[in-house]
């Protein structure tokens, strides 16, 4: 099948920009960086020469067959009989070369013995550059076009295309690293390939030793993090209940406060809690010398271990348990309970037989969230953890103390990636099928039931106490930054904060002379790039998923949401792995943690999408593509603009979590790119409280500063419903 | 015609402006490049970074990384080394560099200014590293906990098994930090093994936790979460400093064993006389003096280097002749964890 006139335009401009790749740009990294433009002074020397340079005059003749992917779609353009065929060998060809000689040929040559054996010993190779960028995109965009040209996705190249790059970098981004991380956990200390030694790593007694049960002071790794996320699931859980009840379904009037707890959690850098804690019930903290003075009960050190980090991440992640309940709550028609009553049921039968069991699958769902929560929880563990070792922590310290040790970091990583992927396969088997909708079209009008009131007094008894202590604890924090040092010397300073974000007037104007700030800066910059790259892949992939059908879309669906249930430590460990040795050397640069956070919240971003995409009428596209108008100007006319909502909201989330992570990142900061969060953890280590709670008080309120934007979009949102959604609505009742 | 000539002519100045702007930019880069793998903490890093730019014009690009990561990384490029100078980080590693042949001898001029201990790293590395600074073992502890516990202070390293402190002392896993390491091969030399372990036994009835990182017994004892950490004295002194606790530094009377921090130049690095330079400037008083501006109050090695008021003192440690090339090799280490594991760790 020949193309048609634009079919060929674009690959005529894909063979020429993949050409301009192979032929102009520097194939390898830079050192200092592209975008400085400094390697043109150089230019073309060994380290900055594009790849057809290289091939000719630098010893790496290698090099030359990734221009037969360019090559092979030539005739294509003079309607060859099998075009589409050739387009599609062409990038497949290109882009499994490109990545097999550099997987091949390594910073030290060939990085198989036998064959450097074989065809005697190469020069060696540095990192991808943008020339391979660029080759690459090109490769796979043939890929795209070629399949295009085959009929797929009815030809429309733009879909095709889209589908391909977001295949494609997620299996770069979260696929590879895992899959990097499962063979380094397999490399002995001689630097071999053994199974013998994953499998030596994966049994070790540090993990799954019961020596708990046999008179040892402490069990195995896996099983310590284990019983931790078990009772944080359950605390969280029934906290969480309880204040949702208490929300819809007593006369409870401070909800606004209510409303600000549950934002909280994703405002708050995850280690501060633990840090308020210190400070609180630390054994010099300000509660314990309280109830020491009251009761006479000596200080001690209850909090570092089992009992504190419960305590601590119970308060951090009962908030999410609240909104998913809140949720469940709300979606028991009242006409239930109703009808129960009517039926002579008393106040606590209907709890127990109607509402209880409507419950369940919203508390199973807030149960996993918090165990995964838990789980993968690593700034508290770090802050509080004493000798209770659990999965996250001993992976970092497996890198970064004297241990130093990938293959035990990549072996703890399996093993809590295979606690979070049971989680949430499991949550996927159990409540995908069931359906406990109670709101129907019909009209509801009935009143939810009155809860009996022995229950009404447990849920105030449980939850205002700890909503007391959760202000106490935010106040105690805020309070940190403003003494010399909270507990110990209480004489109010501001010193922590001209430490951090102290400004000088010098010659050259504004001079900023506090510590925080370079790092400050470097974590909103990052976090404006991240932001608008996670809503656009994100917001693609939802299009694609709500308004495309094509092979795989399920087993697609289900991998862009797998790297929602990767914990952030094994994520960092991951890249760490997959990305500090060329074919990709990224390690050290600010561009592995803009990738970091984009995989990372992509997930949120997708189901912001989704949720606004199934609002808005299929008809609406199908008009515009009946006017002729090609998938992308659809997109790009009609569903982005009806999308904005979700856009503000990706944006802003993306924003927030990356300023607010801790355990991805810290691995992947360098001097020349550090992050808030990691420069906080570093005061945290050198006990500098103060500074650390000036810091964090400072995200907060830049925190708070971006929820009040959330607030705004989600205020958008209620108008665009009103416009364009009511018609979709009629029709579709 | 003639606009496209314009065009032509306008895009040929936009093209020249391109290129004198990135000779400018190459220009401001005329005393040329230096790579440096650093293994001491951040701050003290960015500042030598700095000094080193503001004295010298040469542009450095810094890498922050643990001295056992650093070695790795070292190890991986040495067929294409993108560093050029390794500085900073406990001494044993860099030991290793030199017996691997990573690392460059060099006789710098500064060497003669130095103190023993770092001259003597230089020696047993081959000439291919030297000490700059030095961090005794010992252990602290808050004026005021002790006074509110009503116990005396211990002297020490036997009186840390002492009844009176029992669940009050804090010091690493040997398995997760260097520091913990150190101290256990110092019990071994200053005890011989088998006493050593005994030691350690006794002690571990009064040890609170175990960290994971080296310096945390020092914040803790700061904050008074433990009476006493067992950890590098510059790292007692630090929390001291920057949250006002009266802290007690200790250098225990048996004597005590230290790290030697060192500084390595690397084989076949892109700038090696730049690395010369910084080898050399690292050396002098005044780029010794940065450690206590970033709060690192290491002992310096070179002689006439200021030392601050709150910094332990070379002259109050009573040093053990620390055998770095037996208690650095991996077999050692190997042998004396696995027996820690199994003696103290196992009987947590």
């Amino acid at each position: 099948m020949a193309g048609s006139a634009q079919q060929d335009r674009i690959l005529l401009a894909l063979l020429a920009a993949g050409a301009a790749g192979l032929a102009l740009l520097p194939w390898y990294a830079i050192e200092s960086g592209f975008w400085s433009f400094a390697w043109l002074a150089s230019y073309p020397d060994a380290s900055t020469a594009p790849a057809t340079l290289l091939a000719a005059f630098h010893e790496r003749p290698w090099l030359w067959p990734l221009f037969l992917g360019l090559l092979l779609p030539v005739p294509a353009l003079f309607g060859h009989r099998r075009a589409a065929a050739l387009v599609l060998a062409g990038g497949i060809f290109g882009i499994c070369y490109l990545f097999l000689q550099g997987f091949l040929i390594g910073l030290r040559g060939w990085s198989l013995p036998a064959l450097e054996a074989m065809f005697g010993p190469v020069p060696p190779q540095d990192g991808l550059g943008t020339g391979a960028l660029v080759a690459g995109t090109i490769f796979l965009l043939l890929i795209a076009a070629g399949m295009a040209r085959r009929g797929a996705m009815r030809g429309d190249q733009f879909l095709v295309g889209a589908i391909a790059l977001v295949v494609a970098s997620i299996l770069l981004f979260v696929f590879f690293p895992i899959a990097a991380v499962l063979v380094e956990a397999a490399i002995d200390a001689a630097g071999g390939f053994s199974l013998g030694a994953l499998l030596g790593r994966l049994t070790t007694e540090d993990i799954w030793s019961l020596g708990c049960f046999a008179g040892q002071r402490y069990c195995g790794v896996f099983w310590n993090s284990l019983w931790l996320a078990v009772a944080t699931g359950i605390t969280t859980t029934l906290l969480g209940l309880a204040f949702a009840l208490l929300h819809k379904r007593t006369g409870f009037r401070a909800k606004g406060l209510l409303r600000l707890l549950a934002v909280l959690p994703i405002i708050t850098p995850p280690f501060v809690i633990g840090l308020g804690i210190i400070l609180l019930f630390g054994r010099s903290g300000v509660g314990t010398a309280l109830i020491s003075d009251l009761f006479g009960i000596p200080p001690s050190r209850w909090i570092y271990g089992f009992s504190g980090l419960l305590l601590v991440q119970t308060l951090a992640f009962t908030p999410i348990a609240y909104l998913v309940l809140i949720g469940v709550v709300e979606g028991i028609s009242p006409s239930m309970e109703e009808a129960a009553q009517t039926l002579r049921a008393d106040r606590w039968r209907t709890f127990r037989t109607v509402t209880w069991p409507l419950l369940r699958p919203g508390l199973a769902n807030a149960f996993l969230i918090g165990f995964v929560e838990s789980l993968a929880d690593f700034g508290n563990p770090l802050v509080l953890g004493g000798n209770y070792d659990v999965l996250s922590t001993d992976i970092f310290f497996a890198i970064v103390g004297s241990q130093n040790d990938p293959g035990r970091a990549s072996a703890l990583s399996i093993v809590l990636l295979f606690l979070t992927l049971s989680a949430f396969v499991l949550q996927r088997q159990w409540l995908g099928r069931r359906s406990y909708t109670t709101i129907s079209g019909k009209g509801d009008a009935g009143i939810p039931a009155i809860l009996p009131r022995g229950l009404r007094v447990l849920i105030y008894a449980a939850t205002m106490p700890w909503l007391a202590f959760t202000v106490l604890l935010y106040l105690m924090i805020l309070a940190g930054g403003f003494v010399r040092s909270l507990g110990l010397n209480n004489t109010p300073t501001f010193q922590h904060y001209i430490t951090a974000f102290g400004i000088d007037w010098g010659p050259h104007g504004i001079l900023w002379s506090g510590r925080a700030w370079p790092s400050f800066f470097t974590t909103i910059e990052l976090a404006a790039i991240a932001a608008p790259l996670t809503a656009a892949i994100g917001l693609l992939t939802a299009y694609l998923l709500n308004r495309q059908n094509f092979f795989g879309k399920n087993s697609f669906e289900f991998l862009t949401m797998l790297s929602f249930a990767i914990p952030g430590t094994v994520i960092g460990i991951s890249y760490i792995v997959a990305f500090n040795v060329p074919p990709i050397e990224l390690t050290g640069t600010g561009l592995i943690l803009v990738i970091c956070f984009v995989f990372r919240n992509m997930p949120v971003s997708i189901r912001a999408g989704l949720a606004t995409l199934s609002q808005i009428d299929k008809s609406l596209d199908e008009c515009s593509l009946t006017l002729r108008h090609g998938s992308f100007a659809t997109m790009r006319r009609v569903i982005l603009p009806l999308l904005r909502p979700a856009i503000i909201a990706s944006l802003v989330y993306a924003f927030v979590r990356a300023i607010t992570s801790v355990s991805a990142v810290i691995f992947l900061v360098s001097a020349q790119y550090n992050l808030a969060t990691a420069y906080i953890v570093g005061r945290v280590e050198i006990s500098d409280f103060g500074v650390a709670i000036a810091y964090s008080s400072v995200l907060i309120l830049c925190m708070l500063a971006a929820i009040g934007l959330i607030q705004l979009g989600v205020g958008e949102q209620r108008r665009a419903r009103r416009t364009f959604g009511t018609p979709a609505a009629l029709g579709t009742s | 015609m003639t606009r496209s000539f314009a065009a032509a002519r306008l895009s040929a100045v936009a093209a020249a402006a391109l290129i004198s702007a990135a000779m400018a930019v190459t220009d401001a880069r005329a005393e040329g490049n230096l790579t440096i793998y650093c293994s001491v903490q951040e701050e003290w890093c960015q500042l030598m970074v700095n000094e080193f730019q503001k004295a010298t014009g040469i542009t450095v690009a810094m890498t922050r990384k643990s001295s056992g990561e650093t070695f790795a990384q070292v190890k991986a490029e040495a067929a294409n080394p993108k560093g050029d100078i390794w500085w900073g980080g406990t001494g044993d590693p860099h030991l290793q560099a030199a017996e691997e042949g990573l690392t460059e001898a060099y006789e710098s001029s500064m060497l003669k200014d130095l103190n023993d201990w770092a001259v003597s790293q230089h020696k047993t590395g081959g000439g291919k590293t030297v000490g700059i600074y030095m961090g005794a073992l010992g252990f602290g502890y808050s004026a005021d906990v002790l006074k509110e516990k009503g116990v005396e202070g211990p002297k020490c390293w036997a009186d840390l098994t002492k009844t009176d402190y029992k669940g009050e002392v804090q010091i690493a896993n040997p398995n997760s930090s260097g520091t913990a390491y150190t101290f256990l091969a110092t019990m071994v030399q200053i005890l011989g093994e088998e006493d050593a372990f005994a030691y350690l036994k006794k002690l571990n009835g009064n040890v609170n936790q175990y960290t994971k990182s080296g310096a945390a017994p020092a914040q803790a004892a700061s904050r008074g979460e433990t009476l006493i950490g067992i950890t590098f004295q510059h790292d007692l002194v630090t929390p001291a400093v920057t949250s006002d606790v009266p802290m007690v530094v200790v250098s225990p009377c048996e004597g005590t064993g230290f790290e030697v921090g060192s500084m390595s130049i690397i084989k076949g690095g892109p700038n090696p006389d730049n690395a010369k330079k910084w080898y050399d400037w690292a050396l002098t008083p005044e780029a010794q003096a940065l450690g206590a501006q970033a709060n690192s109050f290491q002992v310096p090695s070179n002689k006439s280097a200021p030392i601050p008021e709150a910094a332990p003192k070379l002259s109050e440690i009573k040093l053990i002749n620390y055998d770095f090339a037996k208690y650095g090799s991996s077999e050692e280490r190997k042998r004396l964890l696995s027996r820690w594991d199994k003696e103290i760790g196992a009987a947590q």
